[in-house]
């Protein structure tokens, strides 16, 4: 299993972070190094073992269906880069 | 009294019940050392204001004698944790200027028990690393150097600022978490006691999420004491994290009797590395000698699945990273970046990601993203979801023959030199946690405690891993391994 340039250029924008043409040879690089690591995994019998959901041994707590916190939208947006009438502000989405 | 910020917290406590000092005495002095330490850069935001309200709010309850454990004791806080008014970036450029509304369980719980907060302490990015080089902020230095040798060290990681400011006597104690080793690499580094706990016994609410599954909270100490004291502040359920265990939290400190006759410590032979220095090889004979000495038994035990450990992590961490770190998109809080003309919502997303994480978030997060992949889900993280539980099964297999507690060393070496791991490929560093990471895989309890010197002069550590919810007897079993090693040595101070 190898990662070449497109496969990099293509995980960085599933990932949506910008990696320059320049830099993809190089993340390509690190990718394998890493995945060769990884690669040991395979050696492992895990024929009938089931993949760990939960460490430890716990069923989810249960609470009732109701609000319990509100009316905090100054709060909410007062980390916002931007925000406009009492909401999000992003560039335009839909044409 | 002199030399009040070398106080434990539990003499501190002593001495604030006895009126002895004030908090506000204490408080001050940590204060002046964190202004004269800046060449540790390990506190990365100071907030003296609120330490000195606390320190006043916490003299009243003394006064009043209505004064819990940590009624008075000035700690530092991981920038990890969200702290209401304070800012709280997980030494990320992505979350600069972010000032959370709310303030973390965990800290929260140890405000309500008393503790005084003097600032938020230096880490890896978004916890990602093992020598704190990731920070935004810059290194956080080691206070140990090398015998005739000045050349700056690691403090570990990722709670490198945590575990200089204590080793400095910056803060009587710190926060750190741990996903991988970043309680107790950093604590063996710097000659303090680190302990993660049973996953789910501190509330993960709050503190900025790193790998879920793996992610808890824990203290860094002078002692064992002093751990088994803030460890008890920081545990409890919380409704508001759903893996928080909604059983009662002993009294740790009151199961430090020191007597574990009759206990079984396993010593298991896969962590017997290849290449792996002579002084860790001797540290750790002498440890299990010491255990001998108390009255414990000694019982060589296997653990076959360890060597899969750190790959399997590095699947399973990444992922959760991948998919927990998606909320930086520059929308709600932190960094945006600004767009050209005729850019879109997309080139927002990915300028603002590729502007605010460092290189090595940027790696997790996309390893992450291909492990998750259409495709290689199965071979890759379901893969490594499976080793991780016969990995857990190891451990459940050993404890069922009725070992008490394992016996390892903490890290492979001691401290290395800032940068000197810059050529290094990625994986040679994510081996540092290589003894650390099957105790978060399989959610268990695990300390790491000062236990000796290496030829150079710096601090070496032993890791103890524990049955799960049993850290009172794991601690017990680490204080009667501390009383043995008698380590007293301290950094020689520099900065």
């Amino acid at each position: 299993m190898s990662i070449d340039t497109k496969t990099a250029a293509k995980v960085a924008k599933l990932a949506r972070i910008r990696v320059e043409d320049d830099a993809l040879p190089a993340l390509a690089q690190e990718f394998n190094t890493i995945l060769g690591f990884i690669e040991q995994l395979q050696e492992v019998d895990v024929d009938g073992v089931e993949p760990m959901v939960s460490v430890t041994p716990m069923r989810l707590k249960r609470r009732s269906d109701e609000v319990t916190d509100g009316d905090q939208q100054g709060k909410v947006l007062s980390n916002a880069p931007d925000s406009r009438e009492g909401f999000f502000a992003v560039p335009k989405v839909v044409e | 009294m002199s030399d009040l910020t070398k106080l434990t917290v539990a003499q501190a406590r002593d001495a604030l019940r006895k009126g002895e000092t004030t908090s506000l005495e204490l408080s001050d002095a940590c204060l002046t050392a964190i202004e004269g330490a800046g060449a540790l850069n390990a506190f990365v935001h100071n907030t003296p204001e609120l330490a000195r309200d606390q320190a006043k709010d916490a003299d009243a309850r003394l006064q009043a004698r209505e004064a819990p454990a940590l009624c008075g004791i000035p700690m530092g806080i991981k920038d990890l944790f969200c702290t209401k008014g304070v800012p709280s970036q997980a030494a990320s450029n992505i979350l600069g200027g972010f000032t959370p509304e709310y303030e973390s369980t965990v800290s929260q719980q140890l405000f309500d028990a008393g503790a005084v907060m003097l600032g938020k302490l230096n880490m890896d990015e978004f916890a990602m690393g093992s020598s704190n080089e990731t920070s935004c902020y810059g290194n956080a230095v080691n206070p140990w150097r090398r015998a005739g040798d000045d050349t700056p060290l690691t403090p570990g990681g990722s709670s490198g600022g945590s575990a200089s400011a204590v080793a400095a006597d910056l803060c009587l104690a710190a926060t750190g978490t741990d996903t991988g080793g970043s309680i107790r690499q950093p604590a063996a580094f710097v000659g303090i006691t680190g302990i993660k706990p049973t996953y789910g016994r501190c509330s993960r609410w709050g503190i900025v999420a790193f790998a879920s599954s793996l992610d808890q909270a824990g203290p860094m100490t002078k002692d064992v004491r002093d751990a088994a004291i803030v460890l008890q502040a920081m545990c409890g359920h919380d409704p508001k994290d759903s893996t928080s265990a909604d059983l009662a939290v002993p009294d740790f400190e009151a199961a430090l009797t020191g007597d574990i006759r009759g206990k079984v410590i396993g010593i298991p032979r896969e962590y017997r590395m290849d290449g792996m220095p002579d002084e860790i090889e001797a540290l750790w004979s002498r440890g299990r000698e010491m255990l001998q000495d108390a009255g414990a038994q000694i019982r060589d035990i296997s653990l076959p699945h360890t060597k899969y450990a750190l790959p399997a992590y590095y699947v399973i961490a990444p992922a959760e990273a991948s998919s927990n770190l998606a909320r930086y998109d520059g929308v709600r809080y932190g960094h945006r970046a600004s767009l050209a003309a005729g850019e879109g919502i997309t080139e927002m997303y990915e300028k603002t990601r590729a502007e605010g994480f460092g290189l090595e978030v940027q790696r997790r997060v996309m390893i992450g993203t291909y492990v998750l992949s259409a495709g290689f889900y199965d071979a890759y993280y379901n893969r490594a979801r499976r080793v991780r539980t016969l990995i857990k099964k190891d451990f459940e297999d050993v404890f069922a023959t009725g070992v008490d507690a394992i016996l390892t060393p903490a890290t492979p070496s001691a401290a290395f030199g800032l940068g000197e791991m810059t050529d290094a490929d990625p994986v040679q560093m994510y081996l540092n946690d290589v003894f650390t990471v099957t105790v978060n895989l399989a959610g268990l309890p695990g300390v790491a405690i000062p236990a000796g010197l290496d030829a150079q002069g710096l601090p070496l550590g032993l890791q103890l891993i524990g049955r799960p919810w049993e850290e009172g007897d794991l601690l017990n079993t680490a204080y009667a391994l501390e009383q043995a090693v008698g380590f007293v040595a301290k950094p020689s101070k520099w900065w």
